[in-house]
């Protein structure tokens, strides 16, 4: 009770805070890309920008390899493997994420920067989004980051949905000659809609992900198409400006930017919710 | 003649079966990768950690740039308030509605506060800590540990709702009916018979969800917004363990991030004795004869 | 041919002659019980008249509504969302719904398929675990009820130098006989048992059955069973379901020997079932 009370007032807390702000920028405030504090002049759009690419990139390189871990440890490995490997996966998942973020800083990023970088370029240079300044920190850091911290997510509810699918269908695939490969791919995708919602859960995490985004995505609010440029998300905007913000303008500001983030991450996540709802529920 | 038939396509099956072992290997990759930046990031914390890990990082205040050693004394005991504080709220609040979604399973509100629970846990925490700044902090005219502890709370509630939901499905339902058929009342039941049968994992989820508080540094930023005195008064702005690590981190300076690392070590072995402890007990409780 | 003609019919009249006696002592009746859970019946329209201080069993095929029965007399449905209950329960001539369901209960026990004790108590704490929640007698009487409700449960000898180890360490039957002993401490007049030894090996399933036939003079019961054996060996009277429907209400000797109905008797000679 009290739960329901507290969604719906965070909600009404966050929009009539946000109200200096709406009220001087209408809509043109999701796509300004103008956004300077002394000049009070705020517009949300790079933010967006950072947190949607970052998030669905991140994502694109999560999914597979979730795919594949869950696959892994619920249909190939014997039970003897399966046990520590998934308490690995978990401990992944409960890493604090000031944590991811301060590896991000020392370690993966000098690594993007001097490694992976060049290796993108100079095979992917052709791309827009493999071109530019190599900081070591921005998206493409920040997406793998992310990636990291979101796949025990996805893989956990990919499992789920696998166990539900009942054993009859992979052995009736079996008899009529599938490959062990074949009767996966069937599970797979009679569990399609589930895996899809642990995606979208994925993703909402993504985009709400705060510390270790701050850490490595560079801080810098501008819209370019390479990915190895610094850019700025929502979350990370109002962790590094909230608390030393000039004028109620600017808070406003912010809290109207956690307004579109809170609005973009209810939805995904209900989104989320009703697929895995779907399946699970009929299991 | 049988046989042909069925081999009546020999290439298509060698295809297929490349395709299956190339896929049953991409499977296992995917595993590996996924194992290989936790175990890197886990030994790279204890190995920069450890080092740097002394008696006076548990003891002492830290000291400002440039003289040697100081500690987190101040953040830990910090965070520990800060947890207090959020466990007082998100406990209670917690456990009760996960009794109330488990036990009232059936009726139409119980779904919708499951479904908001679920949501709930899907809010960015720095969401939580906006919102925390706007109930407490504005009110208040100042940054307290009172409205970290606070957002930590809501942060803990979904956790501790889930696993309690989940530990009371797993009492068998011939319990409830056994105390009720001696003249137990509902309420009792649930409370007496129900809660104490399932109150090993609901503590487990309780440890978790601490775990998790814990390690979360976004909402502290403009609520508890940390401190590098000492500070118990919980309306006075506070220390955390996690904020501390934060400012240090994006430092410029050598000994601060050796001070980071060394909480880092702290945090990551606070969750991974936790995660162990919850495995172990749940453990227990899937296999065991209920 | 004549003879036994007139032995049964002497025994019908008996029997109408004993039921109008016992008008007064029916220590539960139900009018018209019907259960429906969503929009299916489980049992329809039961007038059933069980007296005091007899065994009554219900036998008949599974899915019949034997246990549904059985638990809509201690009220048992209200934990079921989707079932609904009409009719008219009367214990002791008292119709039900006057009274609390949990005031019910006290009244009437009841001892499940699958002995449960309470896994977090030790033996001890199991027996008094119904007067503890209820707040009922004293402390200092525990030790007395314990070892009194133990005995009477034919269980104090094998337990009474380990009462604080865990319930769970007790095997099936012991189990069944605490949980028995657990309900006779609130001290029920009327104790429901839904197939109470279909879990249970079989000798620790003629102890149960022992148990019952001591127990006729201080409670009334009500015992379902799919062991017709069982039936005929514990029960006074015999009622036997079918499809929701009470087919036949007699005495156990006469059902398992000369029943009214012909599906009675197809039932018990096994033609179904």
């Amino acid at each position: 009770m009290i739960i329901l009370a507290m969604v719906f007032y965070i909600a009404l807390e966050m929009f009539n805070d946000s109200h200096e702000s709406r009220d001087k920028f209408g809509f043109g405030f999701i796509f300004s890309s103008e956004w300077n504090p002394v000049k009070e002049d705020f517009g949300a759009l790079p933010f967006i920008y950072g947190t949607i690419v970052s998030s669905i990139v991140a994502l694109l390189i999560s999914l597979p390899v979730s795919i594949g871990v869950a696959v892994f440890l619920s249909e190939i490995v014997h039970k003897s493997v399966r046990t520590p490997i998934s308490f690995l996966i978990e401990i992944l998942a409960a890493i604090p994420s000031i944590i991811y973020g301060f590896w991000g800083i020392f370690v993966f990023a000098p690594f993007m920067r001097t490694t992976v970088q060049p290796i993108l370029e100079s095979t992917l240079g052709f791309l827009p989004f493999f071109q530019g300044n190599m900081y070591g920190t921005g998206l493409l850091t920040a997406s793998i980051i992310l990636a990291i911290m979101i796949t025990p997510i996805i893989s956990a509810i990919t499992r789920d949905v696998l166990k539900a699918i009942p054993k009859s269908q992979r052995e009736a695939a079996y008899a009529l000659g599938a490959t062990k490969w074949e009767a996966i791919k069937m599970a797979l995708l009679n569990a399609r809609s589930g895996i899809l919602g642990g995606a979208v859960l994925g993703l909402g995490r993504a985009i709400g992900e705060t510390m270790a985004v701050t850490m490595v995505i560079g801080n810098k609010a501008q819209i370019v198409a390479s990915l190895f440029e610094p850019a700025y998300s929502m979350a990370s905007v109002i962790a590094n400006e909230f608390a030393e913000a000039s004028g109620s303008l600017h808070i406003s500001a912010l809290i109207e930017v956690g307004l579109i983030l809170f609005g973009v991450t209810f939805i995904i996540n209900s989104l989320a919710r009703l697929l895995i709802y779907s399946v699970t529920r009929n299991a | 003649m049988s046989k042909d038939s069925i081999l009546k396509n020999p290439k298509n099956l060698k295809r297929r079966k490349l395709i299956n072992s190339v896929m049953i290997s991409l499977c296992v990759l995917a595993g590996l990768i996924t194992i290989i930046p936790l175990i890197y990031i886990f030994f790279y914390t204890t190995q920069s950690g450890i080092s740097s890990l002394n008696l006076s990082f548990f003891t002492q205040l830290p000291k400002p740039v440039g003289e040697e050693g100081g500690g987190m004394a101040n953040a830990i005991v910090g965070s520990l308030i800060l947890i207090s504080i959020g466990g007082l709220i998100g406990i209670p609040v917690g456990v009760l509605s996960g009794i109330y979604i488990s036990e009232y399973s059936k009726s139409f509100l119980a779904s919708v506060v499951k479904f908001t629970t679920d949501i709930l846990s899907g809010v960015p925490s720095i969401i939580i800590g906006i919102f925390a700044y706007g109930v407490i902090v504005i009110p208040m005219q100042r940054f307290s540990a009172l409205a970290g502890g606070f957002a930590l709370g809501i942060l803990m509630i979904p956790t501790i709702t889930k696993i309690t939901e989940e530990m009371l499905k797993l009492v068998p339902m011939s319990l409830r009916e056994a105390s009720l058929a001696l003249g137990v009342s509902r309420w009792k039941t649930t409370l007496k018979i129900v809660l104490t049968t399932a109150s090993s994992g609901i503590i487990t989820g309780i440890l978790l969800a601490i775990a998790r508080a814990a390690g979360e540094t976004a909402p502290l930023l403009f609520t508890a917004f940390g401190n590098s005195f000492w500070q118990t008064n919980i309306d006075q702005p506070m220390a955390a363990l996690p904020l501390q690590i934060f400012t240090y981190a994006i430092s410029p300076y050598e000994d601060w991030h050796r001070q980071a690392w060394a909480g880092a070590f702290v945090l990551i072995f606070l969750v991974f004795v936790v995660n162990l402890l919850v495995r172990f007990v749940t453990r227990n409780k899937f296999s065991g004869n209920l | 041919m004549d003879n036994d003609i007139d032995n049964i019919e002497s025994e019908i009249d008996t029997e109408i002659q004993e039921e109008s006696d016992l008008n007064s002592k029916a220590a539960v009746l139900t009018k018209d019980l019907s259960v429906f859970f969503n929009k299916r019946a489980g049992i329809e329209n039961i007038n059933l008249k069980i007296r005091k201080n007899r065994v009554t069993s219900i036998i008949g095929p599974s899915g019949c509504g034997k246990s549904t029965f059985l638990r809509s007399l201690n009220l048992m449905h209200d934990m079921t969302p989707s079932a609904r209950v009409f009719g008219e329960i009367f214990i002791n001539g008292e119709n039900i719904t006057k009274y609390n369901s949990v005031d019910i209960r006290k009244k009437v026990g009841m001892v499940f398929q699958k002995p449960n004790p309470f896994p977090t108590m030790s033996i001890y704490e199991n027996v008094i675990a119904g007067l503890r929640l209820n707040g009922s007698s004293k402390r200092s009487d525990y030790d007395q009820i314990v070892e009194k409700n133990l005995k009477h449960a034919g269980l104090w000898d094998e337990v009474k130098d380990r009462l604080k180890t865990p319930a769970l360490s007790l095997s099936g039957g012991q189990q069944q006989r605490l949980c028995i002993a657990r309900t006779i401490a609130v001290d029920p007049e009327i104790i429901l048992m839904d197939e109470p030894t279909s879990a249970l090996d079989p000798i620790s399933a003629a102890k149960i059955e022992e148990l019952i036939f001591n127990f006729k003079n201080d409670y009334t019961i009500v015992i379902v069973t799919h062991n017709m054996q069982q039936a005929a060996r514990v029960s006074d009277m015999t009622a036997f379901f079918y499809l929701g429907k009470l087919i036949e209400f007699s005495k156990t000797r006469r059902m398992f020997t000369n029943p009214r109905e012909k599906l009675s008797e197809e039932y018990i000679t096994g033609k179904f079932g």
